[in-house]
């Protein structure tokens, strides 16, 4: 399978995501500009500071020629994973429910962070195992997961929310420890940690690894229909 | 010949002496115009010139088997191994951060960012060096908070880790605080580029941001005086960053780079455009016309002079063949970036500037970057006078020896930096094998398999004591935090953060540390590869320390092996490596007891040092240890606890006969643990194990309470 990440003015963790891809599966970087997802199985939204964050962390990239493709590749079913920055372009393509706020502490922050899946049951989390945390760092400005109470009660009937943070890890203040969450139809997911910086055991954890298997398992699936 | 008019003294204003203007009227046989003498008084300032530092500078080794860019560079590059080069600068930016903290940080990221891939380097991490004065002061907890703050938006926004650092906190800053910062970048040897402009007829195209109004001056206004009354009013002195331009302008440049479209490249820092260009000029031995009406300017008005040297961040200056120009106006575009044509490189060697059709310029390259007079120091030992005034003791005289442990696990410069490194990105790049707090030095793994490592260091205070013993432990500091993940050293950078040199007994101070420094090198075989100076660190007030900081890049084989801090197994067994023979001289026990500050510092063993980095280093390469940490402030009574901290262990240790757990001698010696098999033939000093630090017959403290004076010590402040 393919992956396509991409690359705005001020992606800093393309490359990054590039490789944690390319240890499940083959990846390239699509340019914003383009409005050509060049036929990749799955889209990686990454993490860094588009558009420098300018406005409001995600608001101009969501603009992007290539948010054009994106949107009516999530339409049509395609699997699409927003890792931090690629997570707010997410909130305000309007891809995902809810917004990000700055952080509590309204500073940056880097962590490693323990985190809970809460639902296995997405294309992107079911290669974890039920009931073992996974360690994954967080690095951002703006994290802090909001919606207003009644979409936060629907998120969680609905299972929407995969991720949260581990009693005593939420970094930022978001709203019932939410680390991360999905839309309705479950093939779009937006998360603060950074997965593609937990899959090596020389630079850190490598329980981001599963996040990528679990695509890699959910298109080979797709595929095999 | 003219003379200089007694009428006329813009001259000082612009911070040139009359004997300097009286030779520039000399050198050209006539008064220089108003544009041309706004070029000089940069180019002849002492930040652009070093014209008090540059005799002394030359005592440093520059020479070594890895180094492939020396001093004069933009940055200075060693071999690494497979076609690999690092480079690597570290630059002050004192006197900004002083008068706006954010900003000022925040551009001197900017602007050694720019050093780097100048010469064609990807850059692939950050350090920063910062002094304040103590956090009791408001105004230096305002400096900290937004000092870091501002290095965290501009090096997280580019992509750039930030992986390590250090901070001391010392009343000697509270005026005149330090913010140094160092960056690395890796590039293929064979796409290394200097800045010298070549090939008359080519065209010089200026990159990046529009040009304003901001730093107009700052090289001679802030960088080359004493800060003084009224520095708010200096403000619109000081530069504004834009991190995104950045990283947009960084891409752009690479990719020009790989595309084999540039000649040459330089970034402008200080003294902008005039810099960039005479440099460039210089460098190649041609000439250069530039076109002011051609320069993309961020509002209407701008007088020549200030076009030539406004400090706008985020520009680069180029050269380019006339028939590529057309492709990288292009590939610049698709960077959301511009390009401007705005001159061409002549045979004159000479830099000549128009304006509205008028020469507002036309000066020898030669006056503005080789004639500036060089200035020798008159150094001069204060004997018999305190320079500096003792701090006042916050530990009472009959505290015992773990009531002295937790205060100095708990003070301002010992304390855990977790809160300030949580305001960094340090994994961005996924190369980084050794995260803050997790060793003496950032390890960053090479796409060749093996790893570079890096540290940044000096304490102004111990400097201070004894001028050239203090340099010089500042780099063996550096070589030993190297020696604990296992690598060998490749090279240095320094920054030099003096008072005025005019005096002096700040002459005496940098001299002596030089001398310290280059003995150093010597005897460590490490080689001086680029660095920076920054004098007049003084306010009506107070000076600050002489504070050399080094920053060190070393290699080492395997990254896997790359040694830790923490004790890690109960039951291993701990040794002491080294000649290690410390005193309370310039401590950080001296400094709460409220000590007076002298010397001399412990005496360097040379020879025995560098065999017991040579026995560490082997040792972490083989994979033996289980920790390797060097023994710094606070003595071996910290160290021992900063491996308990990290650890969340204890350990039992019996110190050899009138070892003082506080006494401090920097660089000199090495604690490790592992199995006993492993350190055979080393002294074995005690044993990890337990919960709590027990130092037989001194000491015995919980390992928790070691760990919560040390992370409140900041906390309390910030």
């Amino acid at each position: 399978m393919k992956f396509g990440v991409i690359r705005f003015p001020g992606s800093c963790d393309e490359v990054d995501a590039q490789l944690a891809c390319q240890r499940v599966g083959e990846a390239e970087i699509l340019w914003h500009a383009d409005r050509d997802l060049r036929g990749v199985d799955a889209v990686v939204v990454p993490g860094g500071f588009s558009y420098g964050d300018y406005l409001r962390a995600g608001a101009i990239a969501r603009f992007a020629p290539v948010m054009v493709e994106v949107a009516e590749f999530a339409r049509a079913g395609g699997l699409v994973l927003g890792i931090c920055n690629g997570f707010q372009v997410l909130c305000e393509a309007g891809l995902l429910p809810g917004a990000l706020l700055d952080n509590a502490n309204l500073r940056f922050v880097f962590r490693q962070v323990s985190l809970v899946v809460v639902s296995s049951d997405s294309p992107f989390t079911r290669a974890c195992e039920p009931d073992r945390p996974l360690s994954i760092p967080v690095k951002h400005m703006t994290g802090c997961y909001y919606a207003p109470p009644e979409l936060l009660r629907g998120l969680q009937e609905r299972d929407q929310v995969l991720l949260r943070y581990a009693p005593g890890h939420n970094p930022n203040g978001s709203l019932r420890d939410i680390a991360g969450v999905c839309n309705a139809a479950r093939n779009v997911f937006g998360l603060m940690p950074h997965p593609e910086h937990a899959v090596d055991p020389l630079t850190g954890s490598i329980d981001g690894l599963a996040i990528f298997q679990s695509i890699r398992a959910a298109v080979a699936d797709r595929l095999a229909v | 010949m003219p003379t200089v008019s007694p009428s006329d003294q813009r001259h000082r204003q612009l911070g040139l002496t009359d004997g300097e203007y009286a030779l520039i009227v000399q050198q050209l046989g006539r008064h220089p115009r108003d544009t041309e003498l706004a070029m000089l008084s940069l180019m002849w300032s002492e930040h652009c010139a070093y014209k008090h530092s540059r005799t002394t500078l030359r005592r440093l080794p520059t020479e070594g088997p890895a180094v492939l860019m020396g001093p004069g560079e933009n940055a200075g590059v060693v071999d690494v191994g497979d076609g690999l080069g690092v480079a690597f600068k570290v630059e002050s930016h004192n006197h900004p951060s002083a008068v706006e903290p954010f900003q000022g940080a925040a551009t001197g990221v900017g602007g050694i960012l720019r050093d780097i891939f100048a010469v064609g380097a990807r850059p692939i991490a950050v350090l920063d060096s910062l002094r304040f004065g103590e956090p009791t002061s408001e105004r230096s907890r305002y400096l900290l908070e937004q000092a870091v703050a501002g290095i965290a938006h501009y090096g997280n926004s580019v992509g750039v880790p930030t992986v390590g650092g250090e901070i001391y906190f010392e009343a000697a800053y509270e005026q005149n605080c330090l913010v140094n910062a160092m960056c690395l970048g890796l590039a293929p040897i064979g796409r290394l580029i200097r800045s010298a402009a070549a090939g008359p007829g080519n065209v010089l195209v200026l990159l990046g941001a529009l040009t304003g109004r901001d730093g107009i001056g700052g090289a001679s206004v802030l960088a080359s005086a004493e800060l003084g009354e009224g520095d708010a009013a200096k403000r619109p002195s000081v530069q504004i960053g834009d991190p995104f331009a950045e990283k947009k302008l960084l891409e752009c440049s690479l990719e020009l780079l790989e595309s084999e479209l540039l000649i040459s490249l330089q970034d402008l820092g200080a003294a902008g455009l005039t810099s960039a260009a005479s440099e460039m000029a210089s460098g190649g031995g041609v000439g250069l016309d530039i076109d002011c009406d051609r320069v993309p300017l961020r509002e209407l008005g701008l007088a020549p002079f200030e076009i030539m040297v406004s400090e706008s961040q985020e520009r680069m200056l180029c050269v380019v063949a006339p028939d590529r120009v057309a492709e990288v106006v292009a590939a610049c575009e698709r960077w959301e970036t511009r390009a401007t044509p705005i001159g061409e490189v002549t045979d004159s060697g000479r830099m000549r500037v128009r304006h509205a059709a008028e020469l507002v310029a036309d000066l020898p390259v030669s006056i503005l970057v080789d004639d500036c007079p060089v200035y020798d120091l008159a150094p001069t030992e204060p004997v018999g006078v305190s320079l500096y005034p003792a701090p006042p003791a916050t530990l009472a005289p009959d505290a015992s020896a773990a009531e002295t442990l937790l205060a100095l696990l708990g003070s301002a410069n010992l304390a855990s930096r977790r809160l300030v490194y949580e305001q960094y990105d340090p994994i961005v790049q996924s190369r980084t094998v050794r995260r803050p707090d997790e060793a003496d030095a950032a390890v960053l793994a090479l796409p060749t398999g093996e790893a570079l490592a890096v540290a940044i260091d000096g304490n102004g205070r111990r400097v201070a004591c004894d001028p050239r013993a203090g340099a010089a432990e500042a780099v063996y500091e550096c070589a030993a935090n190297l020696t604990c993940v296992g690598a060998t050293p490749l090279g240095l950078t320094n920054c030099l953060n003096f008072g005025n040199p005019e005096k002096p007994h700040v002459a005496w101070q940098l001299t002596e540390a030089v001398e310290g420094i280059a003995q150093a090198c010597r005897a460590l075989g490490v080689p001086v590869v680029g660095g920076n100076v920054s004098l007049y660190n003084e306010a009506p007030t107070d000076a600050i320390y002489p504070t050399p900081v080094i920053g060190m890049v070393g290699r080492l084989p395997d990254p896997a092996r790359a040694g830790r801090l923490r004790f890690a197994r109960a039951g291993d067994a701990i040794a002491l490596v080294g000649p290690f023979a410390p005193t309370r001289a310039g401590s950080e026990v001296a400094k709460l007891s409220g000590h007076e500050l002298a010397g001399p510092l412990p005496i360097m063993q040379t020879a025995a040092v560098r065999d017991a980095q040579d026995t560490v280093r082997t040792m972490v390469n083989a994979g033996a240890l289980h920790n390797a940490h060097d023994i710094a402030e606070g003595g071996i009574g910290v160290a021992l606890a900063e491996c308990c901290v990290a650890g969340g262990i204890g350990a039992r240790v019996a110190l050899p006969a009138g070892l003082d757990p506080f006494a401090e001698a920097l660089g000199q010696g090495f604690l490790v643990s592992g199995p006993d098999v492993a350190l055979t033939g080393l002294a074995i000093i005690g044993r990890v194990g337990g919960d709590a630090l027990e130092l037989e017959g001194v000491l015995t403290v919980a390992v928790a309470e070691l760990a919560a004076a040390r992370d409140g010590g900041l906390a309390r402040f910030l």
